[in-house]
């Protein structure tokens, strides 16, 4: 009867900017932006000797920080911290092979794309797949469709 | 501008768009750049000529980047639709991306989407298949869930879908039976979806968490999965790194399926069969073995994903412990070793928690201790907050207490505010009677220093657990007053008005309060809450040290009233209560006081309640006689018995925490029984747990109906608890808490239930059902009957409350069931929980002479009336702890009744609609042989058979 999933991923510069939202839960528009700006203020001050574990509502925040973007994802209280962070890790690692060496601007040109990599390794608030070769090989293909 | 090389996507238009709104200046030149373009693909949407796909998908993809950049898009949804019927990928998937983001699951064209999807669904190319399921799992509307609940299963299991499809399926479809879970019939497919268990390929995890979501609205359907699991589990641990290529991930092997299938695996009762137990047994310790190897790479993924797996398998290894009852049907018995049966019938047997496994807890604990010391600060926090969990079991409490000075020395060195509160929640879980008083002191000069954050928190724990394990006053009052001292603004209401109700309760901490707290007001800046319990305490025993001429009447009247101007209104009001009781306590400073009373500051207060108390207690003084005024202004009577204010408040501020020492609270009473002395709720339930026996009688239903059956909801031990109290948290998870109170008179129960919302978000169509187990429909056992109905919305963060009375008609085991419904974020969710209405609630204690008696006890003298049991004493003999039992049981224990005063008699009578049942009861130690004799007579046979199992 308890549910644990991500309810929600937020990728984000230092500067609050969002460069992916993805929702798993049902919030309507300006919720999305109050949670975005909460979210954004909750993690930016923290410094590289915290946990990157984050009470937040009701919920918890996973979080890591690449260079200057924020990669967070939202999580059940009782759900597994590290499972999250490593898989905050593995997307990371999918996404720089995909985009060659990925930079914040990859992710702005290619949003269309990122989608496509989040729903391969994530869906319905779960982890989808988790193996680097197996997604590479997907996105692969797919990229060489028509 | 990166470029991203491909074939047929590259929407060279878009890059430009995104360029040109990158260089943008201002907000202003955005717009109008936006606005320009908006114009633009308006008019090509219009334009006569129709769109080719490509453009199509350009303008689309434009339209959904606006959109991401915050402006609204009210055009180009019917565009997007049509790129579904696209047989190009790359415009289906911007299609599908545009409708996930930006169509709601009510639009207009939803029916239409649905279509494209059922087609796509059926397609024979895998890739149109996966956007369809992805589009599903992404809106995962109820209309959804109606349309594709019948459907994805069969993808899902069929023999020629890819794995990438079954990923998407077993996904898509645990998102449709949230949002709608009769979408799917269960019972259909367990057997098939438990066995993807053992798929070949490695593509499990999503389905795992499918089974997962499956096992907890359908236990009994997916309980199978629990061999499956195992095995799997089994599996991956013992293979090496290059077993599992692709899917080994900085050297651990399938770290997130091994979490996965571990917590899938807490949805169960430790599996009963002993091969699948021992293979169980065995992966947790290899994993708690690997943590002991030396590391394959020093990267902190490695580290990070191993000790994902293991802190899973410690809530596992928490989780087989905590679950305390295991049901065992007959034809197991003979499978069954090294476990303790507590009761037996000619079917079942019931066995008790000598199923954990005291070793691997213990392990674990060591292990985590190991991490509260570790350079990385995400370990420490999770140990901590592991350890917290475990310091709530019998088997490891002591091994979490051996590092309480590294969680106190955490609690002064680190630097990360949530590791520090972690430190707090495990200091206050590993609290006990011999390790108070330093905790306590720890956490009070931990307090002058703390985060704001957290203080008002650790200001209500250090109340609670001076509370709970003062064993001498003084010290109670000390830590009390000096937390008023040290943190006075974040000493909220209950926790003073609670140090008041407990001096008032204790004859023998009333002078020295009294004198302590005078010795506080002396400071020269004493809080406001400081004055507040002086002024209380004085007024009430002041006069205790009234004989010292240190603290004359005067003295003490001077004193409060050199703080009364720089008090708010409250506190006045309060200090004016004080005088009037001073008035009576010490007739001899009556007129200094009547002086400040008529002083014009009182009289003419712009405050109307200090003016009218100022008036009021003026004239009582001057024309009542001492007599009057002293009947007026007796000493307050004792408080009556109800959970600790502070605990409710704590409860209210942080549910989850509290759950644990909910169970061993005292509460001061007026009885003279010593508190210190006194076996908390937690003792009893296991000391009573401990010794239960086999045990010969059928009506074994009580404890059989208790048996968790694989829900999160109120596990055995828990339930059992309420068997001796009366409120309680029933039940409680991410999203609910349902707290009960149950008062009981006669054959007649009224139990108020307390549903909170813990979410921020309204619970929709909420729903309250009493439901009978096992009860003959034309011959009830119980009457319910509901006032109302609940509410059938309960907003965020609120409490509602429910009533509901009983009549116990005719003797009854088990417990009615509770049946809750609700949607939580359009989830329907459903928990059914043990109302605890237990047949000893019904009973009643009857006082009666050694005469009376006797004379009793031979008139039931039946054999089919008497039940008697010999048992070995698993604690030291203690009379007064077993007469406490008795009494919280419902049985009044009588006092010089038995010649024998080592002996313990007790008598009492269940009383129901259509009879009363009288029970006697004696219990004979033999302190040499460390034995009891336990009889128990009843006027029903089953009755006796009943109580007597429930005691010994």
């Amino acid at each position: 009867s308890c549910i644990n999933m991500i309810r929600f991923i937020l990728i984000q510069n230092r500067a609050g900017k969002t460069r992916l939202a993805k929702w798993y839960m049902q919030f309507d528009d300006d919720e999305k932006q109050k949670l975005i700006e909460e979210v954004h203020a909750v993690v930016t001050v923290r410094d590289a000797k915290h946990t990157n574990f984050v009470e937040f509502r009701n919920f918890k925040i996973v979080y890591r920080r690449y260079a200057g973007l924020y990669f967070c994802i939202c999580v059940d209280v009782t759900d597994n911290n590290l499972a999250y962070l490593e898989a905050i890790h593995n997307f990371v690692e999918v996404l720089n092979e995909y985009f060659h060496n990925v930079c914040e601007l990859d992710l702005v040109f290619n949003f269309y794309k990122v989608y496509t990599v989040v729903d391969e390794m994530f869906l319905a608030g779960e982890i989808r797949e988790t193996s680097q070769t197996k997604v590479i090989q997907q996105l692969l293909m797919l990229q060489n469709l028509e | 501008m990166p470029t991203v090389s491909s074939r047929g996507d590259a929407m060279r238009g878009l890059a430009v768009f995104i360029s040109d709104i990158r260089n943008c200046k201002s907000k202003e030149a955005e717009s109008k750049r936006i606005n320009k373009e908006l114009a633009n693909i308006r008019s090509k949407f219009k334009g006569d000529k129709t769109l080719d796909g490509y453009s199509k998908k350009k303008y689309v993809c434009k339209l959904l980047f606006i959109f991401l950049l915050g402006h609204d898009i009210d055009f180009g949804h019917m565009e997007a639709v049509n790129l579904l019927s696209s047989n190009k990928y790359t415009e289906k998937q911007i299609g599908y991306l545009f409708i996930s983001v930006l169509v709601s699951s009510n639009s207009d064209l939803m029916k239409l989407i649905i279509q494209n999807i059922k087609n796509d669904i059926s397609s024979p190319k895998p890739v149109h298949v996966n956007l369809a399921l992805h589009c599903i799992a992404n809106i995962g509307s109820v209309e959804m869930s109606e349309a594709f609940g019948q459907e994805v299963p069969k993808l899902l299991v069929s023999a020629h879908a890819s794995a990438s499809v079954k990923q998407s399926a077993a996904l898509c479809l645990l998102r449709l039976i949230r949002t709608l879970p009769e979408a799917m019939t269960y019972a259909e497919w367990a057997s098939r979806v438990i066995h993807l268990l053992n798929d070949q390929h490695m593509w499990l995890t999503a389905a795992t968490s499918l089974i997962h979501t499956l096992s907890q609205l359908s236990p009994g359907d997916y309980k199978g999965c629990v061999s499956l699991a195992v095995s799997r589990l089994s599996r991956i641990v013992t293979s090496t790194y290059t077993d599992l290529q692709d899917y080994t991930y900085y050297f651990v092997p399938a770290p997130w399926l091994s979490v996965k299938l571990l917590r899938l695996l807490q949805c169960y009762p430790v599996p009963e069969e002993p091969a699948v137990r021992g293979r169980l047994v065995e992966c947790l310790e290899t994993i708690l073995n690997k943590c002991q190897e030396p590391p394959k790479s020093k990267k902190v993924q490695h580290s990070n994903s191993k000790n994902a797996v293991l802190f899973e398998a410690i809530n596992l290894i928490i989780h087989i412990d905590s679950l305390g009852l295991v049901l065992i049907p007959q034809p197991f018995w003979r499978q069954v070793d090294l476990m303790l049966p507590i009761l037996l019938t000619s079917e079942f047997i019931i066995f008790l928690c000598v199923l954990s496994e005291p070793n691997l807890l213990v392990r674990a604990c060591n292990q985590l201790g190991q991490f509260l010391q570790h350079r990385e600060t995400n370990l420490r926090y999770l140990a901590l907050e592991s350890m917290c969990l475990l310091a709530g079991s019998e088997f490891s409490a002591d091994a979490v207490k051996k590092h309480r000075e590294t969680v106190i020395n955490a609690l002064k060195t680190e630097r990360d505010v949530s590791v520090r509160q972690r430190a707090v929640d495990l200091l206050y879980a590993m609290c006990d009677k011999t390790n108070s008083e330093e905790i306590v002191a720890e956490m009070l000069a931990y307090l002058k220093k703390a985060d704001y954050a957290i203080r008002e928190e650790m200001v209500l724990k250090v109340a609670i657990l001076s509370e709970k394990y003062a064993s001498d006053y003084t010290w109670y009052v000390d830590t009390i007053l000096k937390l008023i001292r040290v943190a006075g603004d974040y000493v909220s209401e209950e926790v003073w008005h609670r140090v008041i109700q407990i001096v008032i309760n204790r004859d023998d901490a009333q002078g020295y309060a009294a004198k302590t707290v005078f010795e506080n007001l002396q400071a020269p800046a004493c809080h406001e809450n400081m004055v507040k319990v002086g002024g209380y305490i004085l007024g009430e025993f002041g006069n205790l040290i009234a004989g010292d001429e240190r603290s004359s009447p005067l003295v003490q009247f001077n004193l409060l009233h050199s703080k009364f101007h720089l008090c708010t209104p409250s506190t006045r009001a309060l200090l004016l209560s004080t005088y009037i009781k001073f008035i009576n306590l010490f007739p001899e400073i009556k007129p200094t006081i009547q002086n400040v009373l008529q002083n014009n500051n009182q009289l003419r207060n712009a405050d109307v309640e200090l003016q009218q108390r100022a008036l009021e207690y003026s004239q009582l003084s001057s024309i009542t006689s001492q007599d009057v005024l002293a009947t007026v202004l007796e000493e307050m009577p004792p408080f009556p018995e109800r959970e600790s204010s502070i605990l409710a408040k704590l409860k209210k501020k942080k549910p989850a925490s509290v759950q644990v020492s909910l169970v061993g609270c005292f509460i001061p009473s007026t009885e003279s029984t010593e508190h210190a002395n006194r076996p908390t709720y937690s003792t009893i339930a296991c000391s009573f747990l401990l010794r239960f026996k086999l045990i010969h009688f059928k009506n074994l239903l009580i404890f059989a109906d208790t048996i968790p059956t694989g829900s999160k909801g109120m596990r055995g031990l828990e339930f059992f608890l309420f068997m001796f109290k009366n409120s309680g948290v029933l039940f409680e998870n991410a999203l609910i808490q349902v707290g009960v109170k149950c008062e009981f008179k006669e054959q007649y129960g009224r139990v108020g239930l307390f549903f909170g919302n813990k979410t921020g978000n309204q619970l929709q169509n909420f729903a309250a059902a009493v439901s009978l187990a096992q009860t003959n429909p034309h011959n009830p056992q119980i009457n319910v009957a509901t006032q109302k109905e609940p509410p059938s919305q309960i907003d965020g963060g609120a409490q509602v409350q429910h009533f509901i009375n009983l009549e116990c008609i005719s003797m009854f085991s088990g417990s009615p069931n509770l049946q809750l419904r609700y949607q939580h974020s359009s989830a329907p969710q459903q928990v059914t929980l043990k109302l605890p209405v237990i047949i000893n609630k019904f009973m009643e204690g009857v006082d009666m002479n050694s005469g009376d008696f006797f004379s009793r006890w031979k008139q039931l003298g039946q054999p089919t009336q008497e039940t008697q049991k010999i048992f070995q004493a698993r604690h030291p003999i203690d009379t007064e702890a077993a007469r406490t039992k008795l009494t919280g049981f419902g049985m009044c224990a009588l006092t010089n009744v038995d010649p024998n005063p080592e002996n313990l008699v007790g008598s009492g009578i269940i009383k129901t609609k259509t009879s009363q049942i009288g029970c006697l009861l004696r219990l004979e130690p033999n302190k040499q042989a460390k034995m009891y004799r336990l009889t128990v007579r009843s006027s029903v046979g089953e009755a006796a058979a009943l109580i007597c199992s429930m005691l010994e």
